[in-house]
Formats: C-alpha cells, structure tokens, sequence
C-alpha cells in the first residue's frame, strides 16, 4: 500500500530558513527517515540530514516530527494520521548547522566535565567482581545511546542559552549517577563526592523533576525516577545531614 | 593553490569504531600524540550497532575453555583459511582485552560468582561472549569513548588543554592517504559541516574504517559501510586479500520492506530460538555438513537437552556457522518452503517465558515491536540472510598490523586475514581490541623511529586530491549519485550475493565498468557544506573499487568456502586453501575496463605445533596430503614463537 504524504521540512542554515513542502511516496511499514531518504535521492539530493544504524542503536537521527522530539528511524509512518502533513524540524536547543542538522557539541563539553570512572586500587584486570542485582542500576543507565533528545527536551536549556554553561542535562546527571551507583568506583576513596559535584558543579539544583526527559528518551531509560531523584536525595542528604557536612569539611570520609 | 585546514600529529587513526578508538588509546599511551578521525560524530560508529557478544576464553561458565580451543574453533570457523597467527594471538589476548575494558568502567553482564557472564554462540565451543543484554557494542563504544576522555581529562590537569595529546576530528572524512616517496606523509579529506578541505601530516596512519556493506542492498550495516579504509588502501598502494569472502548473516529482519536486512542477533538462537520452514519443520538437522556432523545433535530431543546439560549432549545445528545457517535458509526458501515475506520462522516464543525474552534480548524485543509490530514473546520472526561482514581487507602484517606500505597500518574490519573464509560471531569485537591495540602500539613505534626524518607532505598531492573532491560540482548534468548508487547495489546483491555463479560474476564485472565510468560524471547540486548527496559522489569511487575486488576475486576462486559459495563449484578444494587472492590496483585503468588486478599468493603454513591441536582425521579435510603432519619434508620453514614475537617487516611476504 503507498500514499502520498505532505511533507514539510524545515530547511536552511545558522542564518535562518524556512519550511519547505515536499509531495513524496509512502509505502508500507516505511519509517520518517525512510521517507525523508526518498526525498533526498528524488527531489532535494543536498538535504542535510544525520542518520546511521537506521535501527534506533546509534542515536543519530534525532529531530522534531510534528513537534515531539524523536528518532526519524524509529518513528513508523503508521502512528501518523495519512491525511496530515508531517513537519520535521530540527531540535531546538542546539544551534542549526543546515537544514536538520545541528550543533550538538554542547554535549560533548559536558560529558568531558564529568570525572571519569576510577578503578579501584589494588584490583588487577581479571579479578573485578561484582553481582548482577549491584550493576543493573548503572547498567540502565548505560542503554543511553546519545541522542541528546532529553538534552534537547529539558526546559532548563530549551529556551534559555544562559543556563548551559551550569547545567549538565539530564543525561551527563545520570552519567554521575552511573558512576556513583558503580559498585567499584574508587570515587570516594580518592575523595571526589560525585553527589556533591551533581549539585555544585552540575546544576543539578535547576532540574525541578518534571520528567519531560524521560517521557522523550527513546531507550526508556526511567531518568529522573531512577537517576536524578535518587541523586537528589543524596545530594540533599548530605546537605542538610550536619554531620556529613563537617565531616566533609575536615576532610572524613562517610562509612 | 588549494586552501586547507591542516595539522600535524604523529599518529593519526582513521575510524572511531572500536579497533580505531583502541588503537588511539595504544598510541596516546606510549606517548604519541595521536589524532582521532571519523565520519560520523564520535560514539556513532558502527560497533555501536554489535548485539551478541565479545569472544574471550576466559572460562567464566565454563573452566574447559582455553585460547586454543578458541584458536580451534576460529580456524574452523575460518575453514582454515586464516592467518593462523592472527588468529593465535587474537585467542591468546582476546581475554586480557576484555578485562581491560573493566578497568575503564565497562559493566558486563555477571555471572553468579560475580565474574563476566559468557554466552553461547555459533561456532564456539563453549559459552564464550561476554555481552550486556544484547547492546554489547554499545558498552564497548561507549567504554572506549569514556577511557579517550578520561586521557584528555588528564591531559587538562597536566596542560591545561583536554585536546594536547589526543584529540577527536568527527564529521570529517578522509578521501586520500598522502604520501612521500613510499612513506605515508598523512591523510586529505574533507569537513562534512562546512565541505572545507583538511590535511593531516604524521608519519603513521592506522585505518580503522570498517566494512563494505554499503554497496550490497540488502545489509545489515549502516551509513557509514561505504569501504572506504579499503579503497583508500588500495589508492595508497597496498593490497587486499580475501575479498571474496562476503559474510551473510542468516538472520535480518524481512519485513516491512524498508526495514529489509536489519540484524537479528544470533543470541536469539544461542538462547534457545529455532528455525523453522513453513511446514514447521526444523529444517537445520537436515544440513548438518560432513566436517560438523560429530559435533552437532542428531535429533531435536539432543539438541533441546544441550541447553541445559553441555557435557552429555551436542548442540543444536541452528548454532552451526554462519555462512552455513544462511545458505540452508536460502535452499528452503527456493524450495518453496519460505515465510510469506521469504522468510523462514525464527521462534522464540514458544521457548522461553515471555519475561525471560524480554529480559535476554530487549533490544531484539523492542526493535521488532517498534519497527515490524512484532511481539516476539508471542509470535515467531520472519528472517533471511543479510550482508553482514567482509572477511576480506587489507594485508597486514599479523604481529604489527603494518601493511606493506610503510606507515600505513589497518586494525578491525578493514584488515583481512584474521577470519579467513567466515568469521564467527562474537569474533569481530574482540579482534578489534587485540588488533588495535597492536597497531596503536607498532604506530607508535614506527612514528617514534620517524621522527628524525618527519615525511613531507607535497602540495601537488592536496591539490590533486582537492580536485578530484570537487569534481562532483563541475560534472555538468552529471548523473544522480543516488540512483547511481542503487545499481550498484541491486547488480551486487543479483550477481555477487550469497551464492555465485560464473556467468552473472562475469556480468557484475561489466556491470561495474561501466558504473564506474558513469560515476566519474556524478553530478551534484548545492554546496558543499553538509551535502549528503556530494558525500555520497565521493563514496561512489571507493564502493566501486571494493565492489570490483569482491568479484574479480569470486570469480577467480573456483570452489566454495565460507562466505564464498560457487553454484558451478561446490565443493571446498584443499588445493585452494593454499591460495590467497590478493587485489592491488591497477598501474594504469584503462576504461571500460577493470580497475583492480588480481595476484594469487601463498597462504603462510600453519605453524606445527598449532597443527598439533588437531587430529589428523580432521586436517585432512581441509589440508592436502604434503601439508598433513608427518609429510614434513614438504613443509616450509617454520617461525618458532618466539621469532615472531619479533618485530617483523610486513605480513604480506609470509
Ligand atoms: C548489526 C550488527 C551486529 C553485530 N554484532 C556483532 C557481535 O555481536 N559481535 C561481534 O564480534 N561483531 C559483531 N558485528 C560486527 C562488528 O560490529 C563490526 O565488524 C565491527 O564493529 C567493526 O568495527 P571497526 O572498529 O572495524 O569499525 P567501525 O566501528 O565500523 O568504525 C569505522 C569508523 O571509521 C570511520 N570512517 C569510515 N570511513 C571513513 C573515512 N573515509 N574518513 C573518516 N572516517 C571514516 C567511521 O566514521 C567509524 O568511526 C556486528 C555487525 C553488525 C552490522
Ligand atoms: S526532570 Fe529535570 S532534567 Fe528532566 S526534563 Fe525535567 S528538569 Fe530537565
Ligand atoms: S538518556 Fe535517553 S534521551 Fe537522553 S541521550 Fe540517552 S538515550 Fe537519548
Ligand atoms: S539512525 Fe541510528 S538511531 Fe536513528
């Protein structure tokens, strides 16, 4: 079975543009990308678009269908009306490069700012052990295949430029928090407080929890619920908790 | 003179896949200050995409495993076509490999003493992939893409700059190897966002650029599969060999059309799925083949017990090698016995729970639900075979991964030899950590010796190279690159596909002759910042010079092997598994006519001691007679060990 689809994409540079209308063939069990491919090789052969795996594993399609931040690759023509146009715009929160391609480097800033995992002293390459009801925590964390679609989506960056330069996203927090939910991580013991720097070095304060990033995340990766609240109360805990402050302070680590 | 953007390293990386990123890694770690490049953004390549597993005999499920049952079992994998030490030293690292990648924060699957937890594929003996769930190339990406940080988290607080010693070029490709005399002088190419042109002069290059899958229709490999480190090989100068052997994974998603070719991870089958033809009958029992049969169940009864109890049963034939599984699909569904989408039945569903397939093999849950409306935990998948890998790559040398061309290394998919005819699954991921490490390590090595006498790169080869980029834009009325782009694939899919005849090979080759003078009028519009319709003009020369390889040397290689399978000759022939056919290009193309020539070479015997894994009766079914133990008379100088532990020249003399 084919139709034909209006499809309106927004076309242009850092500079600006516009929505263009193609008329353009859908068949059977296509998905957005396949359709925005047909216009590539029929009608606009210089349409700038970023794509891979085509099989939703490498996160490189992400885009706006009908406003909803999405993978073009695994969003089905069949969950959308037939006689309505598609529009497909690029995401909003990164600069445009061309058409639907934009300048993610803001996140690879951030994932450069997060420490990195350190390996626990002592344990030689063959010896870690670790249980698997300790690692599925960390290991959810770990499904995210670098969309930035949460990154694009979270209102504290989506609009507001000047919030980037202290807020991590939602998914460099929830990198702190694999790393902190890591059960060799040596964090601690070479005294880095992950928790600590999720809230003072991160902006973890900004996130109010209101779970837009884990409503897009196209792994189901339950962010907020399982990595920024529990980061959260942590953070909190150990603010509040007098205790953990002073000993923070005069250098004790926590048992 | 052409303007470019340019920089110098002294060891750059093509490829930000797995053998690239470990490679880099090697190289910034003896000091080097190495050079990372990719086509896409960084953490997209392509091993993103690996779902089964790592191979490692590290005999965490089962303690009988060992490198040379892993050695044995790649070899016959391979048929014994393999460099028998590539795969001796993939075997013997592969472990310390992975356990490195813990180090750096990886998190595998556990086993319940808390060690990494391996899991059964075809081909291997014993449960040997190490994985997460079914997303094991995402861990490994991701793993290495963290440890790169974290040395440009060290290089901040040691210089204030996170880029001193390693740093990451995405969105750039490469078009051209330079070179000064026969020395590599560093590498040309363009910047996708803005289409400006850059140059990287260092006296090493490693090529880590993966596949070719691109140039078939029906593939399971993505975007960037356009076999580009293979052409750019062959353009500086090197050779490839087994070029022939394609692998077809039995199992890529048939239907909804556009979905056509998307892996179906063999996991599913390692974890108790079946095939099935359209009477329902278990079909793999019945093409068990003779080098197998001891080692495969008789009846289902055996092979259902094998999952539970290993020691007293054999496995199931679904679990043979791969190129063997796709072409008994491709027999039942000329048979007439296929699937409504020419398919066979792939179930899972009516053996395992529902909770269970969900919690094994999420991503192969999730995919066939998104894209297929599929709920594999309660319906059986329609699968066929897919273009899945390329054997065949650049002759290295085992121990160095230098190809002849001096400072020009390959590591991963783009290097041949390791796999032989076919490689097994879980095989990929781990040769791309021992073997990147290994070129990492020997570029660095040979960069340190060149820096008394820095090559020189020459303006007239950036120009050169800077015109033939541009000449997509000046092509007047030129050719559309993608309609160009689907003949190509439709005539290799047709004519060079999983089984081969002598007649359509002879047709492909024409075909190709005659694409590649078309493609030389490839036109484009628009300009060149970010224009994926000029990328793609570029890629044309390279999937058409691969394309050339794969079936001139089917054509010469008149028996069937692996991932190579000849109508007209079907039977595997000892005498030619002494031969390797090896692509280099030609002096001067003329046109209409081929670019490639194709040479035959000596496959290196195997060394004694490793023909002593083996018993006789199982030699000679791949060996001829002079080259069975005991004809020793007959057998070539051998290496000991040690001696090849050496540094030796270039892999592709013995
Ligand atoms: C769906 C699927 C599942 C698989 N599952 C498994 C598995 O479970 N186990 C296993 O062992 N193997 C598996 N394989 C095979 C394995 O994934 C690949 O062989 C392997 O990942 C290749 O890695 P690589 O490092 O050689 O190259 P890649 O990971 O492909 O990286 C290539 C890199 O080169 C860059 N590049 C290419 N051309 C250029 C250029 N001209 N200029 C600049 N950069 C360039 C690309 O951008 C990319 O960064 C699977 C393959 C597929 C398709
Ligand atoms: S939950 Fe927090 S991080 Fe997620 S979208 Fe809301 S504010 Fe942003
Ligand atoms: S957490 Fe989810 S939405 Fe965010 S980048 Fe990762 S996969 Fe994408
Ligand atoms: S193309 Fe890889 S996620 Fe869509």
């Amino acid at each position: 079975m084919s139709y034909e689809a209006t499809f309106r994409v927004w076309r242009g540079d850092a500079e600006g543009g516009e929505l263009t209308d193609f008329q353009v063939e859908v068949n059977d069990g296509e998905v957005v990308l396949d359709v925005v491919h047909r216009i590539q090789a029929t009608q606009a052969p210089d349409l700038a678009v970023r794509w891979n795996c085509k099989a939703g594993k490498c996160g490189s399609c992400s885009a706006e269908i009908n406003g909803r931040p999405r993978l073009m690759c695994m969003t089905r023509m069949s969950t959308l009306p037939p006689d309505e146009t598609v529009t497909i715009t690029p995401m909003r929160t990164f600069p445009v490069l061309r058409d639907l391609v934009t300048d993610v480097g803001f996140n690879y800033q951030k994932a450069r700012e997060i420490p990195s995992f350190i390996p626990p002293q002592g344990v030689k390459p063959g010896e870690y052990r670790m249980q698997q009801e300790d690692v599925n925590r960390s290991q959810e964390f770990r499904k995210c295949i670098e969309c930035f679609l949460c990154q694009n989506t979270c209102h504290v960056v989506r609009d507001h430029e000047e919030n980037k330069p202290a807020f991590a996203g939602p998914r460099f927090l929830m990198r702190v928090a694999e790393l902190d939910m890591h059960p060799l991580d040596a964090a601690a013991d070479s005294g880095l407080d992950r928790k600590a720097t999720a809230q003072e070095e991160h902006g973890l304060g900004y996130c109010n929890i209101t779970k837009c990033c884990t409503e897009v995340c196209p792994e189901g990766i339950k962010i907020t619920d399982n990595a920024l609240i529990p980061l959260k109360e942590r953070a909190v805990d150990r603010k509040y908790d007098p205790l953990v402050w002073l000993g923070s302070k005069i250098g004790l680590r926590r048992g | 003179m052409t303007e470019v953007e340019r920089h110098g390293f002294d060891v750059v990386v093509v490829g930000a896949g797995g053998a690239g990123l470990r490679a880099a890694i090697e190289a910034r770690e003896h000091g080097k200050r190495t050079a990372i490049i990719c086509k896409s953004l960084f953490g997209k390549a392509h091993t993103v995409m690996a779902e089964g597993g790592i191979a490692a005999s590290m005999g965490n499920v089962n303690d009988q495993d060992n490198w040379q049952v892993h050695f044995r079992d790649t070899m016959r994998g391979g048929k014994f076509l393999n460099h028998w030490r590539m795969a001796e030293l993939h075997a013997k690292e592969a472990p310390e490999r992975v356990w490195e990648l813990e180090t750096w924060g990886a998190l595998f699957d556990r086993t319940k003493d808390g060690k990494i937890s391996q899991r059964n594929f075809g081909g291997h003996e014993y449960p040997r992939l190490a994985h997460v769930g079914d997303r094991t190339g995402l861990e490994l990406i991701r793993t290495l893409q963290q440890k790169v940080v974290s040395l440009q988290q060290e290089d901040f607080r040691e210089h204030g700059d996170y880029e001193a010693r390693i740093k990451v070029f995405q969105e750039y490709t490469v078009t051209r190897v330079l070179k000064d005399g026969d020395r590599v002088s560093g590498v040309f190419g363009y910047q996708r966002e803005s289409g400006r042109f850059f140059v990287i002069e260092a006296p090493a290059v490693v090529l880590a650029t993966g596949g070719i899958g691109k140039s078939f229709k029906v593939t399971s490999n993505s975007w960037e599969y356009t076999g580009d480190g293979h052409a750019l090989a062959l353009l500086a100068g090197a050779s490839l060999i087994n070029m022939e052997f394609v692998q077809f994974h039995p199992t890529g998603m048939v239907w909804p059309p556009s979905v056509k070719g998307i892996l179906v991870t063999e996991s599913v089958r390692g974890d108790g799925g079946v095939l099935r033809n359209s009477d329902g009958k278990r079909f793999m029992f019945e093409y068990i083949p003779d080098v197998f049969r001891e080692k495969y169940a008789e009846t289902e009864e055996e092979g259902d017990r094998w999952y539970q109890d290993q020691a007293n049963n054999r496995r199931p034939p679904e679990l043979l090698p791969r190129d063997e599984v796709a072409r008994a699909i491709n027999s039942e569904v000329k048979a007439g016995r296929g699937t409504p989408h020419g398919g066979v039945f792939l179930d899972v569903s009516t053996r395992l729970p529902a909770e269970e397939i969900r919690r094994r093999l999420p991503s192969m849950h999730h995919q066939f639900k998104e894209l297929a409306d599929v709920d594999i935990t309660a319906e059986p998948m329609e699968v066929g075979p897919t273009c899945h890998y390329v054997m065949g790559g650049v002759e290295v040398d085992p121990d160095t991964a230098s190809s002849c061309v001096p400072g020009l290394f390959a590591a991963g998919e783009v290097a041949g030899g390791m796999h032989g005819s076919n490689r097994l699954g879980g095989n990929s991921l781990s040769d791309l950590l021992v073997f990147g490490r290994r070129a990492g390590l020997h570029a660095a090595q040979y960069a340190e010796a060149a820096q008394e006498d820095r090559p020189l790169v020459e303006q007239e080869q950036i120009d050169a190279a800077a015109e033939e980029a541009l000449a997509p834009f000046s092509a007047e009325g030129g050719e559309n690159p993608y309609g160009l782009h689907q003949e190509l694939q439709q005539s290799m899919n047709d004519l060079v596909g999983i089984i081969r005849r002598e007649g359509e090979m002879e047709e492909a080759l024409q075909r190709l002759a005659v694409l590649r003078e078309r493609a030389v009028n490839a036109g484009v519009e628009g300009h060149r910042q970010f224009n994926p319709g000029w990328h793609l003009a570029l890629d044309l020369r390279n999937m058409l010079l691969v394309s050339e390889c794969v079936a001139r040397a089917a054509l010469e290689r008149e028996e069937s092997r692996g991932g190579h399978t000849r109508e007209d000759h079907p039977t595997m022939a000892a005498e030619w598994r002494r031969v390797l056919l090896a692509c280099s290009l030609a002096d001067k193309p003329v046109p209409g006519e081929g670019a490639i020539v194709l040479q035959r070479k000596a496959n290196p015997a195997i060394r004694e001691d490793l023909l002593g894994l083996f018993g006789v009766d199982e030699l000679k079914k791949y060996l001829t007679e002079d080259e069975l133990p005991g004809a020793e008379a007959d057998l070539p100088p051998q290496r000991a060990d040690t001696d090849a532990e050496k540094k030796s020249e270039n892999g592709a003399e013995h």
